[in-house]
């Protein structure tokens, strides 16, 4: 159980075929597609329902005292790709995190960079899709930050990471509104419990979008792109997990 | 949306063999609406909790903390465990079989939503209708509120709170003597004790734990962690309140059938309820 889906389990989605998703949200009545339409009103609901009670709500910061004493990994905890692998042997000297896509200035930054930008520490609450939670303390740069250099385009309505990890070959990535972009607490982190990131928990960078699932929280983030519209982005579902197996886009429940 | 029917002088009197107008349509549409929504929600609850089968307390709560639940599967078959007590479950819960073979999970497959493990459907099915769930105890309670059905067919009288009348009322239910006739218009205590406990209680709790698990929410509402004491504990709330309601499920529907099945469900179908004849 330590895993959040069996590779059994996505066998079988893929036997399903990428068609029965792209039904799943034409067709109400198609019980055999992954999810039946009518079944993604509670996350349209909660979604606008957040959005409407507290767009700029904060998260819970805890005290040191109250974090976990071992914060467990989940999903992918090394990354098999040769230009992941060569990186992590040279401390990530050579690595830059590109920012483009629907952006004015798109840029490339190294770690040394993002660590001399204005950052962000907090103690929060991460919250496992299956029902754990850890707490822990990150720091790194407000992705706010990192908006304002690059200034997105007028269209841009959503933020994309792509990822260096993968489950058999598909990459993941993760996406999130303009309204978690630009929350005070979504940062790019560096650094954990006061130490460099560990490659299990994401290293070099891990994205903390606090009001949502761990799923969201995407490691070893290489790219984040700036798009107009989810549909064109790989599987069209806003990430791994949405694309694969049906897990909700907004996760904030 | 009152329960009871609008008494008149001629029905007051009614003797037993009356047909009466016992449940309004609003109460009836409400009762099998909650119906199904409790099914789902028990159901695809269940295959959620196979997703992480250990329950904590306090705020954080993971693999490698302590949990004061567990369900799992050892070389000894399933067990449950609380606290410091083992129960073998094999069988039952955490190691069980069907026609595909053995399964080391928690709940079993005839009792979950969907029946094999599929945590985003059965997400989908559980966070689709609590909202009708959710929304439907707020609409109740608010109209019950206002039309005055709470305080004249829920709230138990001072007289009926007595020790005296709560006991007689108990001795009546253990010797399956129901009443008859005129009684039969209203709750006894001991109903409304359970109606009450369920609407005010146990819904209003299950709704409130769950919300305290979504993160989206603690940022809007940051009060629910303080009121649960963070969001394990809400979790583990959660679950201990579902088995309650599971209770109380068994419990009603066992009345039910003890007090005339035909006619009890027929009044919540149509309205229409036979006084027993006294």
């Amino acid at each position: 159980m330590s895993r959040i889906i069996t590779r059994r389990g996505l066998l079988r989605r893929g036997a399903l075929g990428a068609g029965g998703l792209l039904l799943a949200g034409c067709d109400p009545l198609d019980l055999s597609s992954p999810v039946p339409a009518f079944l993604r009103l509670g996350e349209a609901v909660a979604y606008h329902t957040h959005r409407l009670i507290g767009a700029d709500s904060l998260a819970r910061e805890y005290e040191a005292a109250e974090m976990s004493p071992d914060f467990r990994t989940n999903g992918n905890t090394m990354p098999t790709s040769a230009a992941y692998r060569a990186e992590m042997a040279r401390g990530f000297a050579g690595w830059r995190l590109a920012v483009d896509g629907e952006v004015e200035k798109p840029g490339a930054y190294s770690l040394a960079e993002l660590g001399n930008m204005p950052s962000r520490t907090q103690i929060t609450r991460h919250d496992c899709v299956e029902g754990w939670s850890a707490i822990g303390q990150w720091t790194g740069v407000p992705l706010a930050v990192l908006l304002d250099q690059v200034r997105p385009k007028p269209g841009a309505r959503y933020a994309v990471f792509h990822c260096a990890d993968d489950f058999d070959g598909t990459a993941y990535y993760e996406s999130i509104d303009m309204v978690d972009a630009r929350h005070k607490q979504t940062i790019l982190a560096y650094a954990m419990n006061g130490r460099t990131l560990p490659v299990g928990h994401g290293a070099p960078l891990r994205l903390r979008v606090e009001r949502q699932l761990g799923y969201k929280q995407a490691k070893y983030v290489m790219r984040v792109e700036m798009v107009a519209d989810l549909a064109a982005v790989r599987g069209g579902g806003g990430g791994f997990w949405e694309d694969t197996t049906g897990y909700d886009w907004y996760a904030g429940v | 949306m009152s329960a009871l029917a609008v008494p008149t002088t001629e029905k007051e009197s009614a003797p037993g063999g009356t047909v009466v107008y016992r449940h309004r349509l609003s109460t009836r549409l409400w009762h099998w609406t909650n119906a199904v929504v409790l099914v789902v929600m028990l159901m695809s609850g269940l295959m959620i909790f196979n997703a992480h089968p250990r329950l904590y307390w306090g705020g954080y709560g993971a693999n490698p903390d302590h949990p004061w639940l567990q369900i799992g599967a050892n070389d000894d078959g399933g067990y449950l465990r609380v606290g410091g007590l083992v129960l073998g479950t094999t069988g039952v819960l955490g190691e069980w079989s069907d026609e595909g073979g053995v399964h080391h999970r928690a709940f079993p497959g005839w009792a979950t939503l969907p029946s094999t493990y599929d945590l985003a459907t059965s997400r989908r099915w559980h966070l689709t209708f609590a909202w009708v769930f959710a929304l439907g105890i707020l609409g109740y309670l608010v109209w019950s509120l206002v039309d005055g059905h709470l305080r004249r067919d829920i709230a138990p009288t001072k007289h009926e709170l007595t020790p005296d009348h709560v006991w007689g009322d108990v001795k009546a239910h253990a010797t399956l003597r129901f009443p008859k006739g005129k009684a039969a218009r209203r709750y006894n205590v001991l109903q409304k004790l359970a109606y009450a406990g369920t609407l005010l209680g146990l819904i209003p709790l299950m709704v409130l734990t769950g919300l305290t698990m979504s993160p989206g929410m603690d940022a809007a509402w940051p009060w629910l962690l303080d009121l649960f004491g963070g969001r394990q504990s809400a979790r583990s709330i959660h679950f201990i309140v579902a088995f309650l309601l599971v209770l109380f499920i068994v419990v009603h529907l066992l009345m039910v059938v003890l007090a005339g099945p035909i006619n009890e469900v027929r009044s919540m179908i149509t309205g229409r309820y036979r006084l027993p004849k006294e």
